[in-house]
């Protein structure tokens, strides 16, 4: 499923749409960077609670798909400025982690 | 099959700046990308770098990040000035950490960087005294 349609399906407040409509191949749900780091992969979503500037790096390394804040947490501008400049999609929510992975499963991401 | 080091990228990594945290390891990727290393190569050198980054920025009083490119493989080495790591085995325990509570509520500190270092090398080298940490992370390269 394509990420623009895929962040549509989710209900997901975007705060920065990158200029890329890649394929979302999988989901990662994860607030520890190391275990983001080992466990998810290239074009996967990541869903955190997690808003500082080093998701991005985490993110732009990994080549996730996209960042999906969950909680309504606030994101920081420093972080959004971050996405911008490496091109990954950051979406906000107020559902939860565990909400919006069974919409996911709802939707077919499996 | 040559030991002879043909390029070393370094990256200067500022204690506690974790603004810039990450750079050096997106820089190596890119480069790595652009001639070519396989995807699951560059998979493995980024984790591992970016491990290696973190704990500079974390850890040390601030210190070297360096990626040497071999042809048969690539190292990816820190040298840091300090305060070194006081129990080298119980820093390799998975979920060991000495992480402050202030870095843990950014999600750092997991106890997994040093275990992940070393789950994704092909071999690992660690010294460490109160002058610093050097740590060696060797990936080979498939053979094309």
């Amino acid at each position: 499923m394509k990420i623009l349609d895929f962040a549509d399906k989710l209900n997901l407040d975007p705060l920065y749409e990158a200029s890329k409509d890649i394929e979302v191949e999988g989901v990662y749900i994860g607030d520890l960077l190391s275990i983001v780091m080992s466990k998810a992969k290239k074009n996967y979503a990541w869903i955190t609670i997690q808003t500082h500037i080093n998701t991005v790096a985490v993110a732009e390394l990994l080549e996730l798909a996209c960042i999906i804040v969950v909680e309504n947490m606030e994101v920081e501008e420093e972080t959004l400025d971050k996405a911008r400049e490496l091109n990954i999609p950051v979406f906000k929510t107020k559902a939860s982690a565990y909400e919006i992975a069974a919409k996911l499963y709802e939707i077919g991401i499996k | 099959m040559t030991d002879k080091l043909l390029i070393r990228y370094s990256y200067n990594i500022a204690a506690n700046d974790f603004i810039a945290a990450g750079k050096g390891s997106s820089s190596i990727k890119n480069t790595l990308k652009s001639m070519g290393i396989d995807a699951s190569t560059i998979r493995r050198i980024a984790i591992i770098s970016y491990e290696a980054e973190i704990n500079l920025v974390i850890h040390s009083y601030g210190g070297m990040l360096h990626c040497d490119l071999y042809e048969n493989k690539i190292d990816i080495i820190t040298e840091d000035k300090g305060p070194g790591i006081e129990n080298i085995d119980l820093a390799l325990t998975e979920g060991y950490s000495t992480a402050t509570e202030s870095v843990r509520e950014l999600g750092f500190g997991a106890g997994m960087g040093l275990p992940n270092m070393k789950k994704y090398s092909d071999d690992f080298d660690i010294a460490s005294s109160r002058e610093g940490t050097f740590i060696k992370i060797t990936v080979l390269l498939q053979e094309v």
